[in-house]
């Protein structure tokens, strides 16, 4: 009998549980009631596989604000920024996002740097209603549109998809370059490579060209010597490796000791130092490669962004602290003109910037939340940055 | 009937006292959405600790590709889940996925289990390699961006059923005759075959078990953390869910639950601490193995505790 009991006490909590459990999000509390500050979240990689990615884009962010504050902050209101790790995990990204949005009151969340970790922030931020942007999320699909191809509505990226790069990587190649035979070495392990690869595939052959050759790697490999003997028989005017400066740096050194002379083509995977103490000055010659914004930009905004980060950090910025200072100064000018720590009045005025004029570069916000900007493609000589052209989109 | 043993009344009362309390404090919103991610990541972890303590723990096979078939069924629960978007979908895609990795245990147990200690931590980390570059350079699986947009059907009732089935079965597998054939094997091997234990047959089976209830928490993974990709259920995974079954004690599933317990505590508690999190999160782990290298329990586990008051204050 008392079995009988509790069993019947256990099913109706479970099934009340079920019904009742399923549409259960929380309301955001933004409690930004004095006024006089505004909570910006940072979800970002400070430890694990890319904390460089991650801290570099902090930098960036914190430094835009610092600028901001000491300039009397937003409307009078000074950003408190919320820092939070999320270990280069994507569950932890999560996990990260609910807490800005349900426990610390933040009016928006900025971050992730990689693209499987924002898109795991995404569903909190649709179900939280807190805009969520990324400085660095490059892949093409599932970041601000959904699959079915339906835009996220409070998810912004401002920097340019991976499609792009590799269009303008092969468009660089045919035309500036004038090849007509490439061969493609790509990083297998990583969708960024993948997507490059498909994307440079498909413009170079509809310019003329032909690709010679396609080979994978995976990442973390150290010996391409097999590979690049295998191509090195073959008759080809280019070499596109789309993948990150760990291997590619390697890529390089090996393919110049083997004698290998023809011009290389990567995308921002390739901005790093990194890249540079790898391969050695006299590997990085004839190299090119896509990327955000150069330093020999000499925009005023840009030298003035770059004499300002050096003398804070007594280094050149790269691509994602530039990122990230233009995401900081971002989302400021969008609370400014939406006038209001309202995250939905926020998340509108994201979406109607125009003519947003930052270190990467002047854009407008597009319809499917992806920015209209050009990408400038960088050429090394002797591992220093030599030569930038700036490719406008289409 | 055994079945209605004063015992078994007891223990059903105090699961559903446990379910109701927390339920209870869900639909009050004092554990809010946020500490709702923790406690999914308690039930998660401990469903991998307790298998894996299955295996590692009582059978004493010495494994390192727990997070392989965590992710076999994350990716079968979340590629059915997608197709139908049911509470049935998600239950199908559940045991379906925790079924495959059953199935892929027992494939990859026949040969490996015949290994011994290194040798067979070592073959099962390389199994779980294969399964995650499988994953990685398969077109259903998206390869390297993962599966985004997973419907969330988990939540605390789901989360709580299937930890207490695993609890349940496996502490009722290590008391049949089939757990104390794996509990022989893991004291000693040799001892165990001259019995008559068949040990192959035991290994596998511990083996397989594991498998499943480890497929049945990657599935609860895939569907409440929205998106996964093959590189979350890399190598550091298999030593998250290791250190938790040392920590609690090798052959406690009490242990287990309180380790993972309290290591999802401490995480959520040190996220504030980001700079210094992992030195604070790594010196309390040496420390405590200095303190008790047998891990929390030992062998014993919590209802041995009560039997003799003596210990019970030590461990509170």
């Amino acid at each position: 009998m008392k079995k009988l009991l509790s069993l019947l006490i256990a099913s109706t909590l479970i099934i009340g549980s079920l019904t009742a459990c399923s549409g259960g999000q929380d309301k955001p509390s933004t409690g930004n009631g004095d006024a006089k500050e505004v909570k910006i979240g940072i979800n970002y990689e400070l430890t694990g596989d890319v904390a460089s990615y991650g801290n570099a884009s902090v930098d960036g962010i914190l430094m835009a604000f610092d600028e901001i504050n000491a300039a009397g902050g937003i409307n009078g209101m000074q950003i408190v920024p919320v820092k939070i790790d999320n270990k280069s995990d994507s569950a932890e990204a999560t996990s990260v996002a609910t807490r800005l949005m349900t426990q610390e009151g933040v009016v928006a969340s900025l971050g992730p740097a990689t693209s499987g970790n924002f898109m795991a922030t995404i569903p909190v931020a649709m179900g939280s209603k807190i805009p969520v942007i990324s400085a660095s999320a490059t892949a093409d699909k599932g970041v601000t549109t959904d699959d079915k191809g339906n835009v996220n509505d409070f998810v912004f990226r401002l920097c340019f998809n991976d499609s792009f790069q590799g269009v303008t990587m092969a468009n660089f190649a045919s035309g500036n370059l004038s090849a007509k035979k490439a061969v493609i070495i790509k990083d297998n392990s990583s969708d960024y490579g993948k997507g490059l690869a498909e994307n440079f595939r498909a413009t170079f052959e509809a310019a003329g060209g032909t690709i010679v050759a396609e080979e994978g790697y995976v990442g973390k490999d150290k010996d391409f010597n097999a590979i690049l003997t295998k191509i090195k028989g073959q008759e080809f005017d280019v070499i596109f490796i789309p993948g990150y400066y760990q291997e590619a740096g390697l890529i390089i050194k090996q393919a110049r000791d083997l004698g290998i002379k023809a011009p290389v083509l990567g995308a921002d995977g390739f901005d790093s130092p990194v890249l540079l103490e790898l391969a050695g000055p006299e590997a990085l010659n004839d190299v090119y490669f896509s990327n955000h914004y150069s330093s020999l930009d000499q925009d005023p905004k840009v030298q003035d962004f770059i004499a300002a980060y050096k003398a804070k950090n007594n280094v050149d910025p790269n691509a994602f602290n530039a990122l990230g200072y233009d995401l900081g100064q971002y989302i400021a000018d969008a609370i400014k003109r939406a006038n209001s720590t309202d995250p939905v009045a926020i998340k509108d005025a994201l979406a109607d910037t125009k003519g947003f004029a930052g270190v990467t570069g002047t854009f407008d916000m597009g319809e499917d939340h992806n920015p209209i900007k050009s990408a400038v493609v960088i050429g090394l000589e002797n591992g220093v940055q030599k030569t930038s052209v700036k490719v406008d989109p289409k | 009937m055994r079945v209605l043993s004063k015992k078994n009344i007891i223990t059903l009362l105090l699961i559903v006292a446990v379910f109701a309390v927390v339920q209870v404090l869900i639909s009050v919103k004092i554990i809010n959405s946020f500490y709702e991610i923790t406690l999914a990541t308690i039930c998660i972890n401990i469903i991998l600790a307790v298998s894996l303590n299955l295996v590692t723990g009582f059978t004493g096979q010495f494994s390192l590709g727990h997070a392989g078939f965590m992710s076999i069924g994350a990716y079968v629960c979340a590629l059915i889940s997608m197709n139908t978007d049911s509470t049935l979908g998600f239950i199908f895609g559940i045991l379906a996925g925790a079924v495959a990795a059953a199935i892929v245990g027992v494939i990859i147990g026949i040969p490996t289990l015949r290994l011994k200690g290194d040798y067979l931590a070592i073959a099962t980390l390389g199994m779980a390699e294969i399964i995650r570059v499988l994953f990685l350079n398969m077109e259903i699986t998206n390869g390297a961006a993962g599966l985004s947009g997973i419907p969330r059907n988990t939540n605390w009732t789901w989360l709580f059923i299937f930890l207490m089935a695993t609890i349940i079965l496996i502490n009722n597998f290590i008391r049949s005759s089939h757990g104390r054939a794996c509990i022989s094997i893991r004291e000693d091997e040799i001892a165990a075959e001259s019995m008559g234990v068949n040990t192959t047959k035991y290994k596998v089976m511990a083996f397989a078990l594991g498998a499943f209830f480890a497929g049945i928490a990657g599935g609860l993974y895939a569907s409440y953390f929205y998106f996964i990709k093959p590189n979350v259920f890399g190598f550091m995974k298999s030593v998250d869910v290791l250190v938790i079954v040392v920590l609690g004690g090798l052959g406690s599933i009490s242990g287990s639950v309180i380790a993972a317990i309290l290591l999802a505590v401490l995480t959520t508690f040190l996220q504030q601490f980001t700079e210094i999190r992992m030195i604070i999160y790594a010196l309390l782990l040496v420390a405590i193995m200095l303190f008790r290298p047998q891990g929390l329990l030992g062998t014993k586990e919590i209802t041995d505790m009560f039997k003799s008051n003596k210990n019970t204050e030590k461990i509170e």
